[in-house]
């Protein structure tokens, strides 16, 4: 009994880290935006009205409470530019995914097909963009796709169009950048996934019947979901949230909700409304992540 | 070898003895003019034919032949890397084989892809699919054939009585203990009635008690189903209590297909004598024949009367071999008044280790010349008066009809 108690103890310690880490890095800020959300912006330093002054007793506290208000909120949904900026990145990230699922899993599925020996050196080459600076890539493809850039160049020269084509600055710039970016973060929970799978199950299939594609989407296909949806949300989350490329690459007819966030923040210097704008991000972004947990808990529950 | 059912063994050894009469084994078979009239009158369901299969400079399978009839119950015997499973693979259509045929009821199949083939495969980890049901795992292969829904319901049903998994039907394989695995994994691979029910390994994940059980199932629905199996397996206890014939592999090759009553007795080789049971074995030279019998000079155990085996010796050089049980040990020899009693080899020496297993007792006996010799005596009475202790001098006796001489 006692020898149990002492292997438990530090047991119980290490369960805790992760809320400690919660707590610190996640509830306390959002703590803090969740406060100015509520507040009025002001000409001051930082820019918005202080809420909770602990050192004026219980009488100025309860004035600061009947003070909060959701105005920031009601001005989210009243002005169409917040709602058009979350309808697109909802847009662009659920078109992103999808050209990320249909690039992503056939190199993953061809990566989990390779020799043994062969798989390490095609995981190195998913990840050795990252050695890279994310900023300078962008920027690299800013060279590529502008008006006198390599890709014309090439275009013209192959004279697959007679005028330089205008790339810069529209959404296919940025399709290309976020698609490109985020490839690895498709791939990898993929090939994670396929390279596991057994493949006695792909022969049980055909000694079965099943023709190697119908093998596949009957088999391979659905065993390889988890994957799928891990590799889906790792993207369509932070895509939503995205600014450095629809900012660099696309053009700013229309704003995703990072663009809009940073306006508000940098540019109008409203940081209640854009702390606001940055809670109901958080608010719009539960559902899929509950999905996404749920979605995990039934394929472990499934696998066991 | 089987210490605790040897009276189960008996009846089936003798079953199973005379239907089949392989062409391989004119050593023993007394008709030895009938295996040429035989291939003739009938065609084997499956034909293997100088089927080879190199993996890079490794031959798995070396220009191997063998002939399987419907309805039988065939085992592939072989210590692992022996090919025995490359060649069950290329039966199920796994792997292409780079030389020789498989015909199946007379057709070359070894091209055709595994989807295609009319066989069906049990696989040693099962390759259950996860994801589906016990019901949808042994409906898949109907499913495929474009059976009909309201078939495939019967039939599946029919599948899970005969292999008692009824109220598991919509139980996903991880809830499942491993007997119960291997029932589905059984079922599912009957479910589409292949002409040949391929089985790797198909009791290696279960326990002992499970899979003697098992072992007596799998016999009994062979038998029911008239389906001819076809089964892999390192252990030669499990291939001699299920198989009508097993085939012996080694490197490749087949050193010795036999019924398990032949391989046991009548090994063709050293090789096949040691890997089938245990043996003892001594080296020696044939240096005179009388009555049928060879006089064989051992450096390790004097000279040995042995039967003249059927196939004559044509080399001097040979070994002999007994097997434990038939090494009798007593205080004094046997009594030297029966007919045979002149050729009754005897040979002396000191019990050096005793071991009790229950139905019987292995006695390891340091002959005069160093060599030890083994036997292993049933305990028929439950008082051992007849026991013998470490230290003890024995007289070793054997007719000279246990031994088996062994060319080299």
């Amino acid at each position: 009994m006692s020898a149990r108690n002492i292997f438990a103890r530090p047991a119980r310690l290490a369960a805790i880290a992760p809320y400690v880490w919660m707590v610190l890095f996640f509830l306390v800020p959002f703590g803090f935006v969740l406060k100015i959300s509520l507040s009025q912006t002001a000409i001051a330093q930082p820019p918005y009205l202080p809420l909770f002054d602990l050192t004026s007793g219980s009488a100025a506290l309860k004035a600061a409470f009947a003070a909060l208000s959701l105005d920031n909120f009601r001005l989210l949904i009243s002005d169409s530019l917040y709602i058009s900026s979350y309808l697109r990145s909802v847009v662009v990230a659920v078109t992103s995914t999808a050209i990320l699922l249909v690039i992503g899993y056939p190199v993953a599925y061809g990566m989990a097909r390779l020799p043994q020996r062969w798989q390490p050196i095609a995981m190195m080459l998913v990840i050795v963009p990252f050695w890279t600076s994310f900023l300078i890539r962008i920027y690299a493809w800013i060279n590529i796709l502008q008006h006198d850039g390599l890709l014309n160049k090439v275009l013209l020269a192959l004279h697959i169009v007679s005028v330089p084509v205008v790339w810069l600055s529209t959404d296919s710039a940025m399709y290309l950048g976020i698609v490109y970016s985020y490839l690895p973060f498709m791939i990898l929970p993929l090939y994670a996934t396929l390279a596991k799978m057994d493949g006695t199950l792909i022969e049980a299939a055909s000694d079965l019947g099943a023709a190697p594609g119908r093998a596949f989407w009957l088999v391979t296909f659905p065993l390889s979901l988890p994957g799928v949806g891990a590799g889906a949300l790792l993207c369509f989350i932070p895509i939503v949230g995205e600014f450095v490329i629809p900012d660099l690459l696309a053009g700013s007819s229309s704003m995703m909700i990072g663009q809009t966030l940073w306006l508000e923040f940098f540019t109008n210097k409203d940081w209640p409304v854009a702390s606001a704008a940055a809670i109901a991000l958080l608010l719009l972004l539960i559902p899929p992540l509950l999905l996404y947990d749920r979605l995990q808990r039934r394929t472990i529950e499934g696998a066991g | 070898m089987t210490e605790e059912s040897p009276d189960i063994e008996t009846p089936k050894f003798v079953a199973t003895a005379e239907p089949s009469t392989p062409v391989s084994v004119a050593e023993v078979t007394v008709a030895a003019a009938k295996p040429q009239a035989e291939p003739v009158a009938e065609m084997p369901l499956l034909r293997i034919e100088g089927v080879g299969k190199k993996f890079g400079s490794f031959r798995a399978v070396d220009r191997l032949s063998l002939d399987i009839r419907a309805g039988e119950f065939f085992a592939l015997l072989g210590p692992s890397g022996c090919g025995k499973t490359t060649l069950l693979r290329m039966l199920a259509g796994f792997e292409v084989p780079d030389e020789g045929r498989i015909l199946l009821d007379g057709q070359d199949i070894a091209l055709v892809p595994p989807h295609l083939r009319p066989v069906n495969m049990m696989f040693q980890n099962y390759a259950l699919f996860p994801h589906l049901t016990v019901r949808d795992n042994i409906a898949f292969g109907l499913k495929r054939a474009g059976m009909a829904r309201a078939d495939i319901a019967t039939r599946v049903a029919e599948m899970v009585a005969l292999v008692k998994l009824d109220g598991l039907e919509k139980r996903k394989p991880d809830q499942l203990s491993g007997g119960q695995k291997q029932r589905v994994a059984l079922a599912r691979s009957l479910a589409r009635r292949p002409q040949v029910l391929l089985l790797d390994e198909p009791l290696a994940a279960l326990d002992k008690k499970l899979r003697e059980s098992t072992q007596l199932e799998l016999m009994d629905l062979q038998r029911r189903l008239g389906m001819t199996f076809i089964i892999v397996t390192h252990d030669q206890e499990e291939a001699m209590t299920m198989a009508n014939r097993i085939g012996v592999m080694d490197a490749g090759r087949l050193e010795q297909v036999a019924t398990p009553r032949e391989l046991y007795e009548a090994p063709r080789s050293r090789w096949v004598a040691e890997f089938v049971g245990d043996v003892n074995l001594f080296d020696g030279e044939v240096t005179s024949r009388e009555h049928n019998r060879l006089m064989i000079s051992t450096k390790d155990a004097g000279t040995l009367s042995v039967a003249e085996p059927r196939q004559p010796v044509t080399k001097p050089v040979v070994s002999v071999a007994i097997r434990p049980e038939k090494v009798k040990l007593s205080r004094r020899g046997p009594v030297p008044d029966t007919a045979n009693s002149h050729a009754i080899n005897r040979l002396e020496g000191v019990v050096t280790d005793v071991s009790y297993l229950g139905g019987l007792t292995v006695y390891k006996v340091k002959l005069d010349s160093g060599a030890v010799l083994r036997s292993s005596m049933a305990n028929t009475a439950r008082l051992d008066i007849d026991a013998y202790a470490a230290g003890q001098r024995v007289v070793a006796w054997f007719t000279p009809d246990d031994c088996v001489v062994l060319e080299q």
